[in-house]
């Protein structure tokens, strides 16, 4: 909307008095790069655990910018610094301009937050807890009743307003999550993990839904997934690991990084065929989970190839184009699931405990 | 600093559950119901007034002496319950919804403090209005009079819970805060038996415990000048109303602290 306004016309008063419209040269581009979210060198320790460990990046407004990573790689860290409920150990992330240490205040009104975990009350009915949030957020007393009526009406939720959470199923209770977030007209809508615990159906609905928030909404959204396959919905990704940020750029430009396709082969020999593929083709051959894969810019038809040099030795062959996972797999060298259950769940209650010890989160 | 918006909204909320849920209120008044009149009762039988329990010549039965402290029992549970709901809500999520809002930490302490309060006004009073059966006789200005000491001493204990709430992370600690909390501030505070009567150090241990003076405030507006309390009802109000002030701004500044 903003952008709009700012790009149509500037009065200026000549010295005569007549008004005189200056267009601003490439007014779109000039205002349209406005980092909405700015992280510098951003560090959270908790005790001995560094949960994130000096990132630095920036969103643009009006654009889906995704986080992705394992669980435990500090991804829900980074959003809980962002929308104000832990501090920096060092470094410093804005949000329009604001700190969110020292400007909680300004950064709150201009961000909505899906959690992880549902936050809504579950003995309110929907309607109730988007008044609670309206009040919350003082929404104006004459829109209140409209917004809420709208954002229901939007999350496809508007006849069973008046039915207690509690009876929601998990896909409802996050949609109407998202309408409440959404309830104050924030500038940038946070989402951890918004389809963790949902059926294949009700993911595909929400991200449909999600994909179609900046335009209809005029807000940033900044999610996080540890699903590869939902990254891609994204303009720009953050894959983190470990609390460091290993890439960023566009899904398409990650996935030319993988270098093509990639080819897994299972083999009678492994060791054999890794050594001889790679005298064969000049190209580097990896193992993963008694698999051998290696990437080709035409995997189409480098297969033939291999099958005619390898020979009975072969014993299945896949072809696989790049996906955000391979782009994991080829930073880090391990798959972003196999990683992902135990060593995540250690880092939380890590996290747990250590909160507990030491008092709040 | 302080948004009334927020506070309506958090104190609403918590009325409306509390409405909604008409087995929690039925339990909440089982409590002080059973101590008045089975251990009340029964401890009526073997404490008669003339054996130094109360003193002499007061002509008041020992059910009728603990139905201050009843009443004070009855605010003590169910405000401190209604301010560890932070603890739940902190475990269910909810308060990281109100955390997030551009709400002062001030604010949100003063809805939860005030939600507890009006919750336990209500089942005081409902308690209170059980007085023409104990055989007590009270005039309107001593109702009035004990209805605004419940107020007090509701807010008061409210604010120490959200104090002792920000402790904890989840309700596996709710045994703890029952048993090392609730329950001797319970029994050292004069609501089963004059202070006077117990030995020095807990005598110490009752002048330290805010809600002490909660109960002596109510036995002076249930008994009238009739001697059963320990201190006097400017000293005890005054103390309520210092250490609220003192309660709700440790909350706000535990609140305010991030990790």
């Amino acid at each position: 909307m903003h952008i709009i306004v700012n790009c149509v016309s500037k009065y200026h008063l000549c010295n005569r008095g007549i008004p005189v419209v200056i267009f601003h040269p490439r007014p779109f581009l000039v205002n349209s790069y406005m980092p909405i979210i700015r992280v510098e060198h951003l560090v959270k320790r908790f005790g001995n655990l560094t949960a994130v460990n000096d990132i630095s990046f920036e969103v643009e407004e009006g654009t889906i910018f995704g986080f992705l990573g394992p669980n435990g790689a500090g991804k829900t860290t980074t959003i809980n610094i962002l929308c104000t409920l832990l501090s920096p150990t060092s470094g410093r992330a804005l949000i329009y301009g604001h700190d969110c240490t020292t400007k909680s205040p300004e950064v709150r009104k201009s961000i909505g937050i899906v959690f992880q975990d549902s936050t809504l009350d579950k003995d309110l009915t929907a309607y109730e807890n988007l008044i609670f949030h309206a009040y919350l957020y003082n929404v104006n007393k004459n829109e209140r009743k409209q917004r809420i009526e709208d954002a229901l009406r939007f999350v496809d939720l508007y006849d069973r307003r008046n039915d207690l959470v509690k009876k929601f199923s998990g896909g409802m209770k996050r949609r109407l999550e998202v309408a409440r977030g959404l309830i104050h007209r924030p500038k940038v809508l946070f989402l951890d993990e918004p389809t963790l615990g949902l059926d294949p159906q009700t993911r595909a609905n929400l991200w449909e839904f999600i994909v179609a928030l900046p335009k209809k909404h005029q807000v940033t959204i900044f999610m996080t997934t540890h699903y590869m396959e939902e990254a891609e919905v994204c303009d720009r990704i953050a894959i983190i690991d470990k609390g460091k940020i290993i890439a960023l750029d566009t899904p398409e430009n990650l996935k030319k990084t993988v270098g093509g396709d990639v080819i897994y082969l299972r083999t009678t020999d492994n060791l054999t065929a890794r050594q001889e593929i790679e005298k064969l083709f000049h190209v580097e051959v990896s193992e993963q989970d008694g698999e051998l894969f290696l990437t080709s810019l035409k995997g189409d038809a480098c297969i033939p190839e291999i099958i005619r040099a390898m020979g009975e030795t072969v014993v299945s062959v896949r072809l696989q184009r790049p996906t955000l996972n391979d782009v994991f797999l080829k930073m880090t060298g391990k798959e972003i699931r196999a990683e992902g259950v135990s060593s995540g769940d250690t880092i939380k209650e890590e996290v747990r405990s250590y909160r507990r010890r030491f008092g709040r989160g | 600093m302080v948004e009334g918006n927020a506070i309506y909204v958090l104190v609403a909320r918590e009325f409306k559950k509390f409405i909604r849920e008409k087995s929690r209120l039925v339990s909440t008044l089982a409590r002080p119901l059973i101590w008045l009149f089975l251990v009340g009762g029964g401890m009526s039988r073997l404490v008669s007034p003339g054996m130094g329990i109360v003193s002499p010549g007061m002509g008041i039965s020992y059910m009728q002496f603990i139905f201050p402290g009843i009443l004070g029992m009855t605010i003590l549970f169910s405000a401190i319950f209604s301010s560890i709901s932070i603890i739940w809500d902190k475990e269910f999520g909810l308060m990281k919804e109100i955390l997030v809002a551009p709400v002062s930490r001030l604010s949100i302490v003063l809805g939860k403090a005030l939600s507890g309060t009006i919750i336990s006004v209500i089942q005081a009073a409902i308690i209170l209005a059980l007085f023409p059966f104990l055989g007590i006789k009270l005039g309107v200005l001593s109702i009035i009079e004990a209805l605004v000491i419940c107020t007090l001493l509701s807010f008061c204990i409210a604010s120490l819970g959200i104090v002792i709430a920000t402790f904890y992370e989840s309700f596996e600690s709710f045994s703890v805060i029952m048993n090392f909390i609730v329950m001797p501030m319970f029994f050292l505070s004069g609501a089963m038996y004059p202070v006077k009567m117990l030995p020095p150090i807990l005598q110490l241990l009752t002048r330290i415990n805010p809600f002490t003076y909660g109960i002596d405030a109510l036995k002076h507006a249930i008994f009238g000048a009739e001697g059963v309390f320990d201190f006097p009802l400017f000293m005890d109000l005054g103390v309520l109303v210092v250490t609220s002030v003192v309660f709700v701004i440790i909350a706000g500044l535990l609140f305010e602290k991030r990790k």
